[in-house]
This record gives structure tokens, C-alpha cells and sequence, in this order.
């Protein structure tokens, strides 16, 4: 058979199996105006921006409407011009228009899309209601006068994460997107993932901002201000200033972080190698004993927990799985604990206060930051957590040209990791580090792990490794809702695994809330940015990491490995 | 107990007709919600108790040997003529009572019971005082047909016998035991059969394509959310004969081989869904649902499913997702209902009307039905004829059944002024009227013919409205209506119609200008042309198609501020005719801001920029001096 | 556990009744609307910790399920009135003057449309879409008793003789 085409706009574009006409549309190079489109959603079809007109006239939308073969259509008529500006108008008349002191300003589809369409007036009484701020969560901020009911977080949160948080409630014009009887979010099921509000195309969902506590740090002359970056980070900061999406972009933040005032700098990857190393030997311990020690015995896995949102996600969720977690601390709070026990002494001398900064892909660090768990003497072990755009925003704001400064390196004596702690950003990434830790030294094995189908982009991922005679059954999933479904095939006994990887985001960490929006294309770019970056490591497993090797053995984890890197969870 | 073979039911149907002609007389007790509204379930208790006072034998249930020697007694469906409730049908003479009182009841056994006579005082009397003793000669149901609501208002309401006494199931028997699938869906097809709830699409291309869908589970769903307001038929019909609703989903059943079916009601009719839940339980018990129907071999069970209060649900998709227990809220299309309805299975959607219609066709053939009505809109339609109307109620005719007719020869003409228009399909529909441009008085009600009008048949139903009826007001209220029903989904119909709403308000309330109407017009446009659902696409239609009419109605308001009807409150001005005031001062004094001045014995003045309609001074004047202009 | 917030409150007689309709409708999520309708038939209103507690035997989410209650007009989430007098706003009740009953049965019992509730629970006054009564218009319903052919006279009567009669059975 021929190839099947659809005539778009008088050009001929060729489909295949293309759901919808709006995903030929993009094919031929014209990005339809949307705001509840998403291919990894389910199709909601409200914000009707993206209607089209068919050879007959008739106006249909292009997200709902299979392709057919020698279709006609238009996507810029007259008449389609008009309805497109009415709508936006419509939901302009009752939004809030303050624009220049809103915290989605410039990353906001409304005043965007207001833009393109050169809408210069709202010929409607303007009936933006008087904002009622719900900031109760660390890790995000409900503004919902703001909301113009996409559906996006709504979906996110129950179609993708199955969390459940927030839904709409009440109906028509009194329609709002709430927690169940309009409670604050914090007192929800809400696992803090914020994949709400990186869907959110305005301000009525916005991640939470730590700035001011970062930068009264940095101006204090008492403090030693100590920061980390986490892994997934360099990968994505770039595309604010014009580099291409997966760039290492690592040694230009040390930089930046330095220009901002920060005294030390650090690499999150090095506590990866750490995480590596304990859960692996957790998990080895489980294999063999685990029938014995846990409630369940050997029927459910080995769960990550590197994950706050899914830490959380267990907690409400299926608290009689919490003994199957993990009981490594997430590497951001490894390296907390290990730096605040590090700088102790010499501060104690010097008469300084270390303040712990973790840059983070992800809005539930923030969360975890602050749990009880974390803190000793009441005092966290670290102290804030920024993401991705919070250090966007602070380099814009000092005016450092990112794209131009010099690379640096990495502060002593944390300076070196494995290209293991790096892949830690990516879905299947601490899986990898953890199965090169068990898995035979040589280099073939190494292949062996990169080709069994830990890695890509799927949500849910299984594969099977020989090791050492044994077939190590494992699964990965990114996006709580696969994590569900994985953990109802567990409890029905559909599915047995020895291991399993969680990251709550699409894609891992890389998609997390606090990195800068971006598209699906855009997560692959990023996921291979940080194999890149593994390939070029010169170290490639965590156990031969020398500067753990020599905490571990001659330093402060000699003793104190359980102390500082485990944790509880659920006491 | 039950029926399991089509013999079974034949000698069942026998036996039932024998003891319900032996019946010497038969009291019909209209128990449709509004006659019970008036009371007529305690005229049933009294005329209970009375018969049994006079020794006489009272059947309220078909009993099992013919004896023709007892009354019966019976709880009917809606006759249809709700202005003149509680109605009471005596069989077999075919006399029909009005206004029916308690204290009316002895008067009737004696009379009409024991004897032979008519209660000359409760008989219809036109307005020529002219007297009409039987139901079918009365105007209002001379020009009527009956096939949807053929039983409604003739048996009880409650009772399985009877129904099977007078055929009912046999449609069934027909279908499972002398027809194919395809037969059936092509009997229907023939007939031209479309649906009543509103689109008028074809129900047997509706059949005939889930018919064709590979998958195993399909689902039968009746639309008994009749949302429009003004609107009750399908209620009548649901309350009235619930088993026609159940044979003719058993029938679509049967036709596209599903065996498990809902009827969605809407909470608003709890009457119907008691009567329906009585009508599938005997429907069960008898083995006319459930398993191995009449010895079959095919099942069908059938669930009820209450909604609870929401408007959008008429909409198919948002009503099968409401069965499923979320939001209704529409969902875009394809796929379709056909395909993906219910637990996303293929599902024949039809509202009541329309499945009322399949016995009959299927017993009486679709040559019998195209005898009906203009060709491609054939058979009947009912409609809930209200308003400024003298005789309202629920009333059925031929398709292509003129306005005129409708109204004066049916309705008795227009109520409290003349005619100015009506209101047809709800808040989804569109008017017609006699003004400047239009008489649409002879027009045809039909699908096709409204449509070219703009307007649609919708559901049925039909308000009438008289000259003091503000055109712009009626638009304001259905969008009122349309703005408080929205799902609130898409942006158009929830940002738009609110807004159109606020227009409309701006003009009824004097703060109209031109531009309002021109931002109207483009509102409605986009909102018709862009919003998600069916619903949504019409929400406009009563304020496109008034100002299509009554433009000038809508200018007067916003250059002249005036409300040619005397409707809007806001346009009018209060003025003292100084021939009448006797200058008593009682006006100033009530005045609540001091608007009106003058001095004793002297005419007085209101001050308009002052005043703010209260209408105080109206209504305390006791010479009529105060007039609203 | 901030998921179980409210069931304190539900003590283990009304856990039984909810238990009661729950099984009832087999514990089917489906049957959410019909499983509220019983809820409400009990409570005259639907309290928050029972939609909570039914949220976890259901397995859905109480953000769905406070969507759904919130979503139909029948459905309270807060306590009504002993009588509740609903005032039919179709068209065949609006063309025959429904307006001036419901102002009057708010100016009678100060109430609005944003205070649907008298303050000794008596009363609670609202409109509901079309009753299907047309021919009566215009009509009200007490406790979804039908009363046909209102005026604003009438309702003042009928208010109080509703005070009359609830007085009397106290």
C-alpha cells in the first residue's frame, strides 16, 4: 500500500500511525496552540485551541480526531483565528493579569499563547477572584485563581502518578481543581512528586522557592555554605541559556556556584557511589536471608529509596510494604549527613556554621530535606534543597553568562566518582550502578548489564541477570502509577522480583519537577546526556571509588556506616 | 410463577385479557406525578373504601378467574391532561373526569359505578360550554395518536398482567423466536425509527453498528435523564407503562446481542424509578428478564441507575460515565458510544421515547409505522406542551402535525394575550413565533422542517408564550440554565456562556449597548463552532435564534431602554397619573429613598433618578394613580 | 495517617451502617452515585468522614470522591434543613411567575441564595431544575412532596404551617 497523507495547510504530510491529527500537524512543522495536550496523558480535549477546519468547513479539534487518508485540512482560517482569540479572551476575562510579578512570568502558556495571538484587549468586566494562597506544602504552591482548568495536574496526578491528591470538584463556572474537601494540600495524600505544577501551563500550580534562606546564607560571613548537585542536573540547566538539552554541563555549574559565593562545591554523584555500595549489599543480604527477616519473606522485593515521592507513595499507599524498602538514605541525605559530620571539627575551630545546599531535579527533596528522620539535634542535615530553575533563576539574577564561563572541577576530598553515581538521574540508573556492584568485575559483565534492558525510557521495565549461577530477576519503573500496577501484580502474584527500581517521575529524574519544562524529545536528550557521561567516566563501579574506599576504611564511615547512611522509616 | 415458553406466554396473555374484560367496570386513577401532586392517591383510598362500603367487589389486581362481577380499580399512568388533574378514566364507556375531588368520590360509585349515569359537572366543558363525556372526543385528544404512549393512562401503571393481557411481551416473543438480529435492526432501520431524545439520529444505524462490533459484552442503555426543563414525557412514559421501556430494550437487545442494560434516571423522577423497579422485578420473577428468556436460551438483566442531579448527563457520554460512578463529564468523540459507550463496551444509546416505539414496529411491521408522519421523520412524536397555553399537558401526535394545531386545537389556544412564540427543544433548541419577519404557525413539526428553522425538536418540549412574554428575558433564563448546567470542561461553554449570561443581564437590567448584542453574536458563535459536547454546541440556540426574530426586541432595550413585553423591571419607570392622584401623600411616605414629592392634596411627582423600583408606591396607592411605563 | 483523616470521628455504630450499604453494592466503585444516594438517604447530608471512610473500603480516592459530590446538584456536603422546600425553575414554572414564590420564601425565612439554611435547621430553601410538573406550574416540593399551583400567598402559609406542625411534634 502507498504511504497514507493528510493535506495540511496545501502541504502533503505523510502519517503512519499518528493517534490524532494534531501529532501530523506538529509532523509538518506548525505547533498547533494547546493547553491540555499531552502525549503521555490521556487525551482531555477542553482548552479547544486546537480546533481546525475541514474541506467542508466544519470546525473540529485536532487532538481528538483520528487521521484519514487524503484529509484536508486548514489550520489557520479566519474563522479559526477568531475562535482562538475569543477562547484566550475568555480566559483572560477571569485571570489574574499581573503578569510582571508573577511567578510564572515568561514561562507562562497563557501570556505566551496572549501573545502570539496579539491580544491586546479583554472586552470582558475582568472576574479574576481574589487569590487564596495554599503554601502549606514544602514543595509546592496552589494559587488556583489562577488555574484555567486544563485538567493537566489533575490527570498527571491520578491518570500518570495515581496518587489521587487532587481532583476537580463543584461544577461548571464554580469548577476548581482541589484536594478532597478543599483541605490544604500538605494534608493530603500528596507525595510531593510536582509533577502537577511542571504541567501546570500557568502559575496556578508552581513549585516552592527557597531562594531567600540560600542567598542570606551565602551573603552571612559565619557561614561555610557547602553545596551538591545532583546528577540529573547538568544535563538539563543548560537549555536556559541556549545549550542543547543533554550537554554535560557540570563543570560550568561548579563555576557558576562558585561566582554566587558558595565555598565548596560537590558532586551528589560521589554519595551515589555510597547508596550504591549499601543497598547492594542490603539486597545481597535480602536474597539470602530474607526469608527469614522480612514479614513477607522473599514474595516481594527489594525496593529503592532513593525516591522521596515514592517513599511517601509507600507510606500512604501500601505502608505494609515500608519493611521492603530500602533502608539506604537517599544519596542528597548520605552526603548531608557525611559533609555536616565532615566540616564539624574544623568549624568548631574556626568559628563557622555549615550551611548543607543540595541543587536537586526534584521538588520532593525539599520534603525530605525536611523530615524528622533527616535531622539530628534538630538540625537537618541539609539545610536547603534549590532545583534546577531555583539556580537558574540565581545565575540570571547575578547576571552570569552560563553559556560562556569556563568549566572547574569539583572541591577536595569528594572530588572523584564512579560513572555509576552519575546514571542515578536516569529511570534504570541506580539499578545499573547496583547490578555492576554485585556483578562480576570484568568489563563484559559491565556490557552485559548496559545491553539486559535496564536502560530506556520505558515505564516499566524487566530483566533478568545471571549472577553468580543465580538469574537475579529485576524491575524498574518510573511514574508512581507504573509502581502501582507493578505492586498489584506483586500482590497478586503475577509478577516475582528479587529488585526493584522506583523513581516517582516520568522518565526519572531527569523529568523532575524542578527541571526546566520540557517535552519528551527533550527527556531522551537528556537520558543520554548522562550515559555520555558515564562512558567518559574512568571509573565506571562505585566499590572502586578511592576516595569511599578510604572513607570506608580508614575514615568516618569505619564504624558509623549504619548511623550516618540508613534510615527508618515509618518509626 | 414464571413464563418459560412463548405457549406460556400466549396462554398467560389469554388468561390475563379474560379476566380483565370480565371486569364490569374499571376506575383509572391518573397516578402520574402531577395528578398525585393533586391528590389522586387519595381519591384511589376513597374510592377503596367506598366501593368495599357498598359491598361491592373491588379488584385492584387482575384476579385469576375471570369474575364479572368486580370493579377495577387502578393506579394509571399520566393521561396526559395535567391541567385538569386528578384525572379519573371510567372503562369501559371512555368517560373521563376532571378536577376530581375527595368529596366527589361517592357521587361517582353511585352514579357512574352502580349505574349508568355521567357527573355532569365533571366532564370537560369548552369554552362554548359545549360538554364532552368520553376522553377521546375532547379536543385535546381528538387530534392526538397514540403509539409511545399507547398504554399510558389505560392500565395500571403497576401491573405485568395487565400488560401481557394486552399483548405486551409479545413483541419480545416475536423477536427472539421469528427473527434474526439483523432482521430486527432492519425492521427498525426500515421504519425509519429516530431518536427522540434530541439529534434525531437513525436508531437502526445506531443497532446496526454495534450490532457489527466484535466484542462479546455490549450494553443496552435507556436516557431517562430528561434534563430539559419543560419537558415530561419520557417521565409520563416511565411512570405510566414502564414495562413498554423494558420490552423495547429487551428488543434492542435481543437485536445486537447484549445481555446487560441500564436506564438512567434522573433523580428528579423518584415516582419513576419506583415504578420501574416494580416493572423489573416482575419482569424477573415472571422470566421475562434475567436468564433463558421465554425459554430462549437468551439472558438480559437490567439495572436502574439514579442520577442525581445534573443536566449534562443527557449527554451520552457523560451518562454512561455517571452509570460508571464518576463526574459527568462528556469526553471528546470518536470514539463513539457505538463503540466505546458504557465500561467503554459497544452500547446502543436511545432515550425512552424512543425505545416505547420498537414493540409496536416490531409487532405491526415498519410498513405499519411509515404510515405515519412525512417521509423520513415517520411516526409519532410527544410532546409536554406548557406555558401561556390553556390546556397543558402531555400530548403525542404524528410527525409533521402542525404549530397551529398543537396549540389551538390541542392546547386551546394561547392563555393570557396571543401568541408570540414558542419554545421548542429546551435550552438546546430554538423558537418559533409570529413576529415582524416569521409566522411559523403552520409550520410542520418534524426533524427536518424545524431544523431548516434553526430550530429542533430536542426532546418534546413546547412552551408557549403569549405577547407579554420578553424575548430577551426567555433567552436570559435558558442561558441561565445552560450557565448553571455546564460541566464546566471546556472552556467555551463554561467561560462563554457565563459570559453571554452576563450580556444578557446587562441588557435585561438596562446596561445593554450595541456592542453587547454584537459580542453576543460572536460568542455564540465560537461557543457553537469550538465547545467539546452536543450540549455545549446548542447552548447559544435560544439567544441565536431570538435574535434572529426578535433583533428588534433586543435593540429596543439597549438604544431605547425599553422592554417592549413590560418584562424587565429595570427598563420600566413608575409615573403618577396626575388625573388620579388625589394627592393623599400615603406614596411619599412609604417611598423607602424619598423619590416622590408633591405637596398635600396636590398630584405628586416621582423623581426617577431617584427611585429604585420597589413598587411600594404601587402598591399602597389606593387610586390606581401609580403606573409602571 | 493524613489519608484516615476524619475516621476518628466515625464511631463503630454508624461504621456498621455505612458497612451495611457498602455491602449492599458489593463494595463496586461503579456504584459510587448510588452508594452517596443511600449515604444521604441516612444523614440527610453526607458527612465528610463518612465519604472518607467509604473512600478507603472503595479503594478511591477521597479527591474523587468529594469531585463526584460535589459535581450533582443532589448531593449536600453540608447538613439541611428539617424541610426542604425547592422551588422548580423550569420554564413552564418560570413562565408562570416561580420568581416571586422562591423570593418569598427567602424574605420570609431570611434566606438567600448563598444562605440556603435557617439557623434553627428548620428550613432550607433552594431551586431545583425542572420537576416534570409542568401542568401544576408553578410548583414547589416540600421534602419532595409536590405542591402545585403556588403563589407567593401560599407560600406564606405553607411556611407556616410547616412552623405549626413541627412545633406541635415537639
Amino acid at each position: 500500500m502507498s504511504e497514507k497523507y493528510m493535506i495540511i495547510d496545501g502541504i502533503r504530510t505523510a502519517f503512519t500511525d499518528e493517534k490524532n491529527i494534531l501529532q501530523v500537524i506538529r509532523k509538518a512543522g506548525i505547533h498547533v496552540p494547546t493547553f491540555c495536550y499531552y502525549t503521555d496523558m490521556s487525551i482531555y480535549g477542553a482548552c479547544r485551541m486546537c480546533v481546525v477546519e475541514d474541506e467542508r468547513g466544519s470546525v473540529i479539534a485536532s487532538c481528538s480526531t483520528p487521521p484519514k487518508h487524503k484529509m484536508v485540512i486548514r489550520t489557520n482560517t479566519s474563522k479559526l483565528h477568531q475562535h482562538r482569540k475569543m477562547i484566550l479572551e475568555l480566559l483572560l476575562a477571569s485571570h489574574c493579569r499581573d503578569c510582571t510579578v508573577c511567578e510564572k512570568n515568561g514561562n507562562c502558556r497563557l501570556q505566551m499563547l496572549a501573545a502570539r495571538f496579539h491580544l491586546t484587549k479583554v472586552r470582558f468586566p475582568n472576574t479574576h477572584p481574589e487569590p487564596v494562597i495554599d503554601d502549606s506544602s514544602l514543595s509546592i504552591v496552589r494559587d488556583p485563581s489562577k488555574c484555567i482548568l486544563c485538567g493537566d495536574c489533575v490527570r498527571m496526578c491520578n491518570e500518570v502518578q495515581h496518587v489521587g491528591a487532587i481532583d476537580f470538584a463543584h461544577r461548571g463556572a464554580n469548577m476548581i481543581v482541589s484536594p478532597a474537601f478543599g483541605r490544604p494540600i500538605a494534608e493530603t495524600d500528596c507525595v510531593n512528586c510536582g509533577q502537577c505544577a511542571a504541567v501546570c501551563p500557568t502559575a496556578a500550580i508552581t513549585i516552592k522557592k527557597d531562594l531567600k534562606g540560600v542567598w542570606q546564607a551565602l551573603y552571612a560571613p559565619n557561614k561555610r555554605v557547602v553545596v551538591q548537585i545532583a546528577p540529573a542536573v547538568r544535563v538539563a540547566i543548560g537549555e536556559e541559556f541556549g545549550i542543547a538539552p543533554g550537554k554535560n554541563t557540570i563543570g560550568k555549574i561548579y563555576t557558576a556556584l562558585r561566582m554566587l559565593g558558595f565555598d565548596t562545591v560537590f558532586d551528589t554523584s560521589f554519595s551515589a557511589d555510597l547508596t550504591v555500595i549499601e543497598e547492594a549489599n542490603e539486597l545481597l543480604y535480602k536474597l539470602e536471608n530474607g526469608e527469614k527477616k522480612y514479614p513477607l519473606g522473599n514474595s516481594m522485593p527489594l525496593f529503592t529509596s532513593c525516591c522521596p515521592a515514592w517513599v511517601r507513595f509507600v507510606e500512604t499507599k501500601y505502608p505494609e510494604l515500608l519493611p521492603y524498602v530500602s533502608t539506604c538514605k537517599s544519596p542528597m541525605e548520605m552526603f548531608g549527613a557525611v559533609l555536616k559530620e565532615y566540616y564539624k571539627p574544623a568549624d568548631e575551630e574556626a568559628g563557622l556554621e555549615t550551611v548543607s545546599v543540595a541543587v536537586m531535579p526534584c521538588v520532593a527533596k525539599k520534603y525530605e530535606a525536611a523530615r524528622e528522620e533527616f535531622k539530628r539535634n534538630e538540625v537537618p542535615d541539609v539545610d536547603y534543597v534549590i532545583t534546577t530553575k531555583e539556580l537558574i533563576l540565581m545565575i540570571k539574577e547575578l547576571g552570569v553568562q552560563f553559556q560562556e564561563i569556563e568549566p572547574s572541577a569539583p572541591d577536595m576530598p569528594f572530588s572523584i566518582n564512579s560513572g555509576a553515581g552519575v546514571i542515578f538521574g536516569v529511570t534504570g540508573g541506580v539499578m545499573e550502578a547496583a547490578l555492576r556492584h554485585v556483578a562480576d568485575k570484568n568489563n563484559e559483565a559491565l556490557r552485559e548489564i548496559e545491553y539486559s534492558g535496564v536502560r530506556g525510557l520505558e515505564g516499566t521495565k524487566i530483566a533478568e541477570i545471571e549472577l553468580g549461577g543465580n538469574t537475579l530477576r529485576v524491575g524498574i519503573v518510573n511514574g508512581l502509577g507504573n509502581a502501582d500496577a507493578l505492586i498489584k501484580k506483586l500482590q497478586r502474584g503475577e509478577e516475582k522480583l528479587d529488585f526493584v527500581e522506583v523513581m516517582a517521575c516520568p522518565y526519572g529524574c531527569i523529568g523532575g519537577a524542578g527541571q526546566p519544562f520540557g517535552y519528551r524529545s527533550v527527556k531522551q536528550d537528556r537520558a543520554q546526556g548522562m550515559y555520555k557521561a558515564d562512558k567518559s567516566a574512568i571509573v565506571k563501579r562505585s566499590c572502586e571509588n578511592p576516595t569511599l574506599i578510604n572513607l570506608y576504611e580508614n575514615g568516618m564511615l569505619k564504624d558509623r556506616a549504619h548511623e550516618l547512611l540508613h534510615v527508618h522509616y515509618g518509626k | 410463577m414464571k413464563i418459560n415458553t412463548r405457549d406460556e406466554l400466549i396462554a398467560k396473555q389469554k388468561e390475563y385479557a379474560a379476566s380483565l374484560n370480565s371486569q364490569r367496570k374499571q376506575i383509572l386513577i391518573c397516578a402520574g406525578t402531577g395528578c398525585v401532586a393533586g391528590g389522586s392517591l387519595q381519591i384511589y383510598d376513597r374510592m377503596k373504601e367506598i366501593i368495599e362500603e357498598k359491598g361491592l367487589r373491588c379488584a385492584l389486581v387482575l384476579e385469576k378467574e375471570p369474575h364479572d362481577e368486580s370493579i377495577g380499580l387502578k393506579k394509571s399512568g399520566c393521561h396526559g391532561f395535567c391541567e385538569m388533574g386528578p384525572l379519573l378514566r371510567i372503562e369501559p364507556m371512555g368517560w373521563l373526569y376532571l378536577k376530581v375531588k375527595i368529596e366527589d368520590c361517592e357521587e361517582i360509585i353511585e352514579k357512574s359505578i352502580i349505574h349508568d349515569e355521567v357527573v355532569d359537572r365533571l366532564v370537560y366543558q369548552d369554552e362554548s360550554l359545549k360538554s364532552y363525556v368520553k376522553q377521546e372526543d375532547i379536543p385535546f385528544y381528538k387530534k392526538q395518536t397514540r403509539i409511545a404512549l399507547e398504554y399510558c393512562g389505560r392500565i395500571n401503571a403497576e401491573s405485568i398482567a395487565e400488560y401481557i393481557a394486552l399483548g405486551g411481551y409479545s413483541a419480545v416473543a416475536k423477536a427472539l423466536f421469528d427473527m434474526s438480529s439483523q432482521e430486527i435492526v432492519d425492521e427498525i432501520t426500515e421504519s425509519c425509527l429516530r431518536g427522540r431524545g434530541g439529534g434525531g439520529f437513525p436508531a437502526g444505524r445506531k443497532w446496526q453498528q454495534v450490532l457489527d462490533q466484535k466484542e462479546e459484552e455490549k450494553y443496552i442503555v435507556c436516557n431517562g435523564d430528561e434534563g430539559d426543563p419543560g419537558a415530561f414525557m419520557d417521565r409520563s412514559m416511565m411512570e405510566g407503562e414502564p414495562h413498554r421501556v423494558i420490552e423495547g430494550m429487551l428488543i434492542a437487545a435481543i437485536a445486537t446481542n447484549a445481555h446487560h442494560g441500564y436506564i438512567y434516571v434522573r433523580a428528579e423522577y423518584p415516582l419513576a424509578v419506583e415504578r420501574l423497579q416494580t416493572a423489573i422485578d416482575k419482569a424477573n420473577d415472571k422470566g421475562l428478564l434475567g436468564k433463558n428468556i421465554l425459554g430462549s436460551g437468551f439472558d438480559f438483566d437490567l439495572h436502574i441507575s439514579q442520577g442525581a442531579g445534573a443536566f449534562v448527563c443527557g449527554e451520552g457520554s457523560a451518562l454512561t460515565t455517571s452509570i460508571e460512578g464518576n463526574r459527568g463529564m462528556p469526553r471528546v468523540k470518536p470514539p463513539r458510544t457505538v463503540e466505546h459507550g458504557l465500561f467503554n463496551k459497544p452500547t446502543v444509546l436511545n432515550n425512552v421515547e424512543t425505545f416505547c416505539n420498537v414493540p409496536p414496529i416490531i409487532l405491526n411491521g415498519a410498513k405499519w409505522y411509515q404510515g405515519f408522519g412525512p417521509a423520513n421523520n415517520h411516526g409519532t412524536k410527544a410532546f409536554a406542551l406548557t406555558g401561556n397555553v390553556k390546556n397543558t399537558g402531555l400530548i403525542e401526535v404524528p410527525m409533521g402535525t402542525t404549530l397551529r394545531e398543537v396549540i389551538f386545537d390541542i392546547g386551546g389556544g394561547v392563555k393570557g394575550g396571543d401568541f408570540k412564540a414558542v419554545q421548542i427543544g429546551g435550552p438546546s433548541g430554538g423558537c418559533l413565533c409570529i413576529s415582524a419577519t416569521e409566522d411559523h404557525l403552520d409550520m410542520k413539526l418534524d426533524f427536518d422542517s424545524l431544523k431548516k428553522v434553526g430550530a429542533m425538536i430536542g426532546s418534546g418540549g413546547l412552551v408557549v408564550m403569549n405577547d407579554k412574554s420578553c424575548m430577551v428575558e426567555v433567552a436570559r433564563f435558558f442561558m441561565n440554565f445552560t450557565q448553571n448546567e455546564s460541566c464546566g470542561k471546556c472552556v467555551p461553554c463554561r467561560e462563554g456562556t457565563k459570559r453571554m449570561l452576563e450580556l444578557l443581564t446587562d441588557i435585561t437590567e438596562g446596561r445593554g449597548t450595541m456592542e453587547h448584542i454584537e459580542l453576543l453574536e460572536k460568542l455564540a458563535d465560537t461557543i457553537s463552532a469550538t465547545a467539546l459536547c452536543g450540549l455545549g454546541k446548542t447552548a447559544a440556540s435560544p439567544v441565536v435564534s431570538t435574535l434572529k426574530y426578535f433583533r428588534d426586541e433586543y435593540v429596543a432595550h439597549v438604544v431605547d431602554k425599553k422592554c417592549p413585553a413590560g418584562q424587565c423591571k429595570a427598563l420600566m419607570t413608575y409615573q403618577i397619573d396626575p388625573s388620579l392622584c388625589r394627592g393623599c401623600t400615603k406614596c411619599a411616605r412609604m417611598c423607602p429613598v424619598e423619590a416622590i414629592s408633591g405637596t398635600v392634596k396636590e398630584p405628586h411627582v416621582i423623581d426617577t433618578t431617584k427611585c429604585i423600583k420597589c413598587g411600594a408606591c404601587k402598591e399602597g396607592c389606593h387610586f390606581n394613580a401609580v403606573k409602571e411605563v | 495517617m493524613h489519608g484516615l483523616k476524619g475516621e476518628g470521628n466515625v464511631n463503630s455504630q454508624e461504621i456498621a451502617r455505612l458497612d451495611d450499604i457498602l455491602q449492599k453494592h458489593d463494595y463496586n466503585a461503579t456504584l459510587l452515585i448510588a452508594i452517596m444516594q443511600d449515604i444521604q438517604k441516612v444523614y440527610h447530608y453526607l458527612p465528610e468522614e463518612a465519604l472518607c471512610y467509604i473512600a478507603r473500603k472503595l479503594k478511591i480516592s477521597e479527591a474523587k470522591i468529594y469531585g463526584v459530590a460535589t459535581f450533582y446538584e443532589n448531593f449536600s456536603l453540608e447538613p439541611k434543613g428539617r424541610y426542604v422546600i425547592k422551588i422548580c425553575d423550569g420554564t413552564a414554572c418560570h413562565v408562570r411567575k416561580s420568581v416571586p414564590i422562591l423570593e418569598e420564601f427567602r424574605n420570609t425565612l431570611g434566606l438567600s441564595k448563598e444562605k440556603t439554611t435557617t439557623d434553627d435547621m428548620l428550613f432550607t430553601v433552594e431551586t431545583v431544575s425542572c420537576l416534570g410538573a409542568c401542568g401544576l406550574a408553578p410548583v414547589c416540593t416540600v421534602n419532595d412532596h409536590v405542591h402545585p399551583s403556588m403563589t407567593p400567598e401560599k407560600a406564606k402559609a405553607l411556611i407556616q404551617e410547616l412552623k405549626e406542625e413541627a412545633a406541635n411534634e415537639n
